[in-house]
C-alpha cells in the first residue's frame, strides 16, 4: 500500500509532466467522472442508504443528479471557461495584448464531510478537475459506505496518476495536511477548519472553507402558512435536517406561531404519513454519536415539544420534531443542530428578531418566508449569511450560476459551476508588450520631470481610452 | 482595553451603525481621499524624501499618481459594481429573482509597507472603503515619517471611526492580529505571512496576501538588447531595487552576458548620472538593517557594474554581478535591492528548469521578438503575472488582477478585483409563495414519476436562448394545431 508521501509525489510528478493541462485530457476524465455516477447510480444509492438511511428520491436528487448537473455545466463551458479573458486598457498599453489566463494550481485537496458524501466531495473534484490539477481526495470515514464506494471507484474512471483517494480518520487527515498542496478544499465543522488552517498556514497554501453555522428562518407579515409549512418542513427535514443549509431554527410572531404548527402537523403526515418511521422517505442520523448527541439537545431543551419527539435509539431514528416556547438561551440554540429538530422562538417584531440573528454568527445561509416584499428586503439588507433565499430552503444551492460558499464562520470562497473553475485556478495576470514605441517609454525613465508626469498622468489614465 | 482593542472595537462599533452602507457615503468617502492627494502632495513628497529619497516628481509618479487613477476608477464604476449581479436561472426559477448581492464583509485591516507606503497601504484601504467596509490601516513601521503623515492626515479626510489609523511596530501589530477581523489585507514578506495567516486561523478569517519572491528575468539572445535592458534598468533600479515585482535577476546566454552589461550599464549613467549618489532620482536603501542585508549578498558574486557604497548614506550604487551561480549568496532570497546576477543559461529549457526549482515568484519577464519563445516561459512557469518584453507597467492596468500564487502570494486586487476580494458575493434567490403545485413533484411521499419531473425541472439551467426555442417551438405547435384543424379534418 501506499504512503500518503509516495501518492503526493506521483501526483505531483504528474503534474509537472504538464498531462492534466490540455483541454481534451480534462474533458476526457470529466466524461469518465460522469460515466462513474452514471454506470453505478444503484450502488451510489444503496451506499448512501447504508450511511444514512438516505431515501432513494433524496439520494438521486441531491447526491446523483445534482452532480450530473454540474459536470454538464463544466462540460458545456469548459472551452470558454480556458480561454485568456481580455481586459481593457489605457492609452499607454493600447498596442498591448493584456489578459488574465486562467492557470491550474498544482496538486489540490479536497476533504469532504458524510452528510452529502457524494455531493460534496464530487462537485469540488469537478472545478478542479476542469481547472487542471491533480487531486488528492480524503472522504470522509464517517459515511463509511461511500467512502468505500469512492475508494473503488475513483481509481477505475479517472487517471490513477492524476486524482488519487487518501482514506482515514482524524489521524490519517492530519498527517496528509502536513503535506504541502496548492489548496485545500475543506466541507465541514469550524474546529477542524481551524486546524485545517493552521496547517494551510505553514506552507502558505490557499483554503476554500465551506462550513455551516445556525441558518434561521424568519416567518413575518403576510404568509400563506400551508405553503411555507411545505416547502420549510421539505428543506428542514431533507436528509433528517443533516444540511449545512437546513433552516435551523424559526423565528415568528406569536400568531404566525400558532397559525403555522398545525400546518406542519398536516404537512409532516402528507409528507411521511402517520407513523413516521415506517416512512421510506425519512432519512437516519448518521452515527450513534450523533445521535446522542441530538437527544441530548432534546433532553436539554425547556421548550415545549408539540410535534415529534419520538425516538429509537437502535434505528438511529429521531422523528421530525418541533419545539415551541424556545428561549434565546436555551441548548437548541447553542449550536448548529444538524438533525431533525425545529425549535420556533416567538419574537413579536421583525426587528427584534433581525436584531437576535446579529447576536449570532454569520450562518451559511439565511431565510425568510412572507408575502410582503419589504419584509423580504428588510431581512435580505439587514443580515449577513453565505446565500439568502425567501419563501423556500435550500434550493438555492441548485443553481450552478450562484456563488456558494460562506462568510465570517460558515466560511470563505465559493464554487458550483464556473465559480468552481475560478476556486482551483490561479488568474494570472498576462501583458504582451511590443518592441516598438520606445519614444512613449522614454515618459518615464530618469531624469525625472513635472512635463514627462503630466504627460504620463494623461497616457495611463482610464479616462484616455474614452478618447480613441 | 488595549489601544489596538479600542480603535477595533470603535471600528465595528460604525460599522454596525450602518452607514458605510450607502454606495453615496463610500463615494464620498473616496472623494476625500482623493482632495487628501490634491491638498497634501507637499507634506506626502517630504517624508516619501525622508523615508526612501524619491524626488517629490517620483513619489508622485510611483506612488500618487496611481492611487489617484485607482479612486477615479472607483468612483465611476462603484454604482455599478454594487449592484446585484443577474445570472442564470432554471426552469423551475423562471418566475423568481436570482442574483448575487455583493455585501460588505466587516472590518478589515489592512497591514501595509514600506517600499511603496502610499500605494501598497491605500489602495487596498480604496476596495476596503468602496465594499463599504470599515477598515483598520497600519502602515509600516519602517517608513517612519511617512506613517506619521498617514496617521495625521487620514483622519482629517476620511471617517476617523470607520477607518482608524493604529501605528506601532511587531507588538501594536502582534495585538492587532489577536482581535477578529472579517479580512486582512498584508503586503510585504512571505515569513510574516505565515504568522498572519497563523493569527488568522484562530478567527477562520479570510486573508489576501501580497507577498513577495524572486522574479526572473530572461534575455532572449535574438532580442533587441540595448531596448531590453533600457527597461530591465527602469525596472529594477526604480526605488533603489525595492519593489516587489522589481526584476530580480537576469537569465541569458553567455553569448550575450557582456554586451548586456554594457547596455545596463549605459542605462544607469543616462539615468543616475555619472554619480548616482548626487543624483536626485536614484533612491536609498529604507534602513541600515536592509543595507547590511543586501551588501552581504555580494559576498561570493563578481561585480561587473557599481557596488560603491555608504552605510551612513544608506546608499548601494546600480549594481551589476557577472557568472553568478545558482548557489550564490545572492540567489538565496529576494534581493529588493539595487543588485543584479547575471545567471548564464545554456538554452530556455535550462532557463525554464532553473526557474521551476524556485518558488512562484510575483511576477515573471522574458524578452523575446519569438512569440513561441514567449508562449514556452508563460506555459511552462508558474508567477503571479507575467510580462514579456518589459518590467513593472502590468501593474498599471486597473483591469488585470494584481496578486501572487504559491509562496508569492493568496487573492489579488486592483480595481474590480479589490471590490470583489474585500466584498461578500452572497448568492439571493427571491421566490413568491406562489407555484406550490410545482413544487408538488419535490415533496414526499416520493414516487418514481415525480423524481422524473424532478430530474428535468429543477436541475436544468436555461438561456433566453432556451426559452425562445421552446416559445417558438410551442407557437409551431399551435399553428400547425390549428391549419390542421382547419384544412385537413
Amino acid at each position: 500500500m501506499e504512503s500518503q508521501s509516495q501518492v503526493l509525489e506521483r501526483l505531483r510528478t504528474a503534474f509537472e509532466s504538464r498531462v492534466t493541462i490540455p483541454e481534451k485530457f480534462r474533458r476526457t476524465q470529466l466524461t469518465n467522472l460522469m460515466s462513474m455516477i452514471k454506470d453505478n447510480e444503484e450502488q451510489i444509492v444503496n451506499a448512501l442508504h447504508k450511511d444514512l438511511t438516505k431515501p432513494k428520491f433524496e439520494a438521486i436528487l441531491s447526491e446523483v443528479e445534482i452532480v450530473m448537473n454540474e459536470l454538464h455545466c463544466a462540460l458545456s463551458n469548459l472551452t470558454s471557461w480556458m480561454q485568456p479573458e481580455y481586459v481593457s486598457k489605457n492609452l499607454a498599453t493600447k498596442l498591448d495584448e493584456c489578459f488574465v489566463r486562467r492557470e491550474p494550481l498544482g496538486v489540490v485537496l479536497i476533504i469532504g464531510p458524510w452528510n452529502y458524501p457524494m455531493q460534496l466531495l464530487i462537485v469540488p473534484l469537478i472545478g478542479a478537475i476542469a481547472a487542471g490539477n491533480c487531486v488528492v481526495i480524503k472522504p470522509s470515514e464517517v459515511s463509511a459506505a461511500t467512502d468505500n464506494l469512492i475508494t473503488e471507484l475513483i481509481p477505475k474512471y479517472l487517471s490513477k496518476d492524476c486524482y488519487a483517494v487518501v482514506r482515514g480518520g482524524a489521524k490519517e487527515t492530519q498527517a496528509l495536511l502536513k503535506n504541502r498542496f496548492d489548496h485545500i478544499f475543506y466541507t465541514g465543522s469550524q474546529a477542524v477548519a481551524r486546524v485545517v488552517l493552521q496547517a494551510a498556514a505553514v506552507h502558505l497554501t490557499p483554503v476554500t472553507l465551506e462550513l455551516g453555522g445556525k441558518c434561521p428562518c424568519l416567518i413575518y407579515g403576510r404568509v400563506n402558512a400551508t405553503a411555507a409549512a411545505h416547502r420549510l418542513v421539505w428543506s428542514k427535514f431533507f436528509n433528517a435536517g443533516q444540511s449545512c443549509v437546513a433552516p435551523d431554527y424559526v423565528l415568528c410572531s406569536k400568531a404566525t406561531c400558532d397559525a403555522l404548527v398545525p400546518a406542519l402537523r398536516q404537512v409532516l403526515e402528507d409528507f411521511y404519513g402517520s407513523d413516521i418511521q415506517k416512512s421510506p422517505d425519512m432519512s437516519r442520523i448518521v452515527t450513534p454519536k450523533h445521535w446522542t448527541r441530538l437527544m441530548g439537545l432534546l433532553n436539554r431543551t425547556k421548550g415545549k415539544v408539540i410535534v415529534g419527539g419520538e425516538h429509537d435509539e437502535k434505528d438511529r431514528y429521531i422523528a421530525p420534531t418541533v419545539v415551541v416556547d424556545v428561549a434565546e438561551d436555551d441548548a437548541l440554540m447553542e449550536e448548529e443542530i444538524f438533525g431533525p429538530i425545529l425549535p420556533i422562538l416567538t419574537i413579536e417584531s421583525l426587528e427584534e428578531s433581525i436584531k437576535l440573528t446579529k447576536t449570532k454568527e454569520k450562518p451559511l445561509a439565511f431565510y425568510v418566508f412572507s408575502d410582503e416584499s419589504s419584509v423580504v428586503k428588510k431581512v435580505l439588507e439587514n443580515s449577513s449569511s453565505g446565500g439568502f433565499c425567501s419563501n423556500d430552503g435550500i434550493v438555492h444551492m441548485a443553481l450552478p450560476g450562484l456563488p456558494f460558499g460562506g462568510v465570517g464562520n460558515s466560511g470563505f470562497g465559493h464554487y458550483h459551476g464556473h465559480w468552481g473553475f475560478e476556486a482551483f485556478s490561479h488568474q494570472r495576470a498576462v501583458m504582451l508588450r511590443g518592441w516598438a514605441l520606445e519614444k512613449l517609454n522614454a515618459l518615464r525613465y530618469p531624469p525625472y520631470s513635472d512635463e514627462k508626469l503630466s504627460w504620463l498622468r494623461w497616457t495611463t489614465s482610464p479616462k484616455s481610452c474614452s478618447i480613441m | 482595553m488595549s489601544r489596538e482593542q479600542q480603535a477595533v472595537a470603535r471600528a465595528r462599533k460604525a460599522f454596525e451603525t450602518g452607514r458605510s452602507k450607502s454606495v453615496e457615503y463610500r463615494i464620498n468617502q473616496l472623494k476625500n481621499l482623493q482632495r487628501l492627494f490634491s491638498e497634501r502632495q507637499k507634506e506626502i513628497a517630504a517624508a516619501i524624501k525622508k523615508d526612501l529619497n524619491k524626488t517629490e516628481v517620483g513619489a508622485q509618479f510611483y506612488e500618487t499618481l496611481g492611487l489617484e487613477g485607482e479612486i477615479s476608477l472607483f468612483i465611476k464604476n462603484l454604482k455599478e459594481w454594487a449592484a446585484p449581479r443577474h445570472v442564470k436561472k432554471n426552469l423551475l426559477t423562471m418566475s423568481d429573482t436570482v442574483y448575487i448581492h455583493p455585501e460588505p464583509l466587516g472590518v478589515v485591516l489592512v497591514i501595509g509597507a514600506w517600499n511603496y507606503p502610499w500605494a501598497v497601504t491605500i489602495r487596498p484601504l480604496i476596495g476596503a472603503i468602496a465594499a463599504g467596509n470599515a477598515a483598520v490601516v497600519k502602515p509600516s513601521e519602517v517608513c517612519v515619517h511617512t506613517s506619521k503623515v498617514m496617521e495625521d492626515l487620514l483622519p482629517i479626510y476620511i471617517d476617523k471611526e470607520l477607518y482608524p489609523v493604529v501605528t506601532g511596530g511587531v507588538p501594536e501589530t502582534q495585538e492587532l492580529l489577536r482581535q477578529k477581523f472579517d479580512h486582512i489585507f498584508y503586503t510585504g514578506n512571505s515569513t510574516v505571512g505565515k504568522v498572519i495567516m497563523e493569527a488568522a486561523a484562530k478567527h477562520l478569517t479570510p486573508v489576501t496576501l501580497e507577498l513577495g519572491g524572486k522574479s526572473p528575468c530572461y534575455i532572449d539572445k535574438n532580442c533587441d538588447i540595448s531596448i531590453a535592458c533600457r527597461r530591465i534598468t527602469w525596472g529594477k533600479y526604480s526605488n533603489c531595487g525595492q519593489t516587489c515585482i522589481a526584476p530580480d535577476y537576469i537569465l541569458c546566454e553567455p553569448s550575450i552576458q557582456n554586451r548586456v552589461i554594457e547596455e545596463v550599464k549605459k542605462c544607469i549613467k543616462e539615468f543616475y548620472t555619472d554619480n548616482p549618489k548626487t543624483c536626485p532620482d536614484y533612491g536609498r536603501i529604507i534602513n541600515q538593517r536592509h543595507f547590511k542585508r543586501v551588501m552581504a549578498m555580494l559576498e561570493d558574486s563578481n561585480i561587473a557594474v557599481g557596488g560603491e557604497n555608504d552605510e551612513s548614506d544608506c546608499y548601494i550604487a546600480p549594481t551589476v554581478l557577472r557568472d553568478v551561480k545558482p548557489e550564490a549568496k545572492v540567489m538565496q532570497e529576494e534581493i529588493f535591492g539595487p543588485l543584479l546576477p547575471i545567471l548564464p543559461v545554456s538554452s530556455l529549457d535550462e532557463a525554464i528548469k532553473l526557474i521551476n526549482k524556485g518558488e512562484k515568484p510575483l511576477a515573471l519577464y522574458v524578452f523575446s521578438p519569438d512569440n513561441k519563445v514567449i508562449e514556452r516561459m508563460r506555459d511552462e512557469t508558474s508567477s503571479g503575472g507575467f510580462l514579456a518584453n518589459d518590467c513593472l507597467v502590468h501593474y498599471s492596468v486597473s483591469a488585470l488582477p494584481f496578486g501572487g500564487v504559491g509562496n508569492s502570494g493568496i487573492g489579488c486586487y486592483h480595481g474590480k478585483f479589490s471590490f470583489d476580494r474585500l466584498s461578500h458575493l452572497r448568492g439571493c434567490l427571491v421566490k413568491k409563495l406562489k407555484m406550490e403545485g410545482v413544487n408538488d413533484m419535490r415533496y414526499p411521499p416520493h414516487t418514481l414519476k415525480k423524481l422524473g419531473w424532478a430530474r428535468f425541472f429543477i436541475l436544468n439551467t436555461v438561456d433566453v436562448g432556451w426559452v425562445g426555442r421552446m416559445a417558438l417551438l410551442a407557437a409551431l405547435v399551435m399553428v400547425a394545431a390549428v391549419v390542421i384543424q382547419k384544412y385537413l379534418l
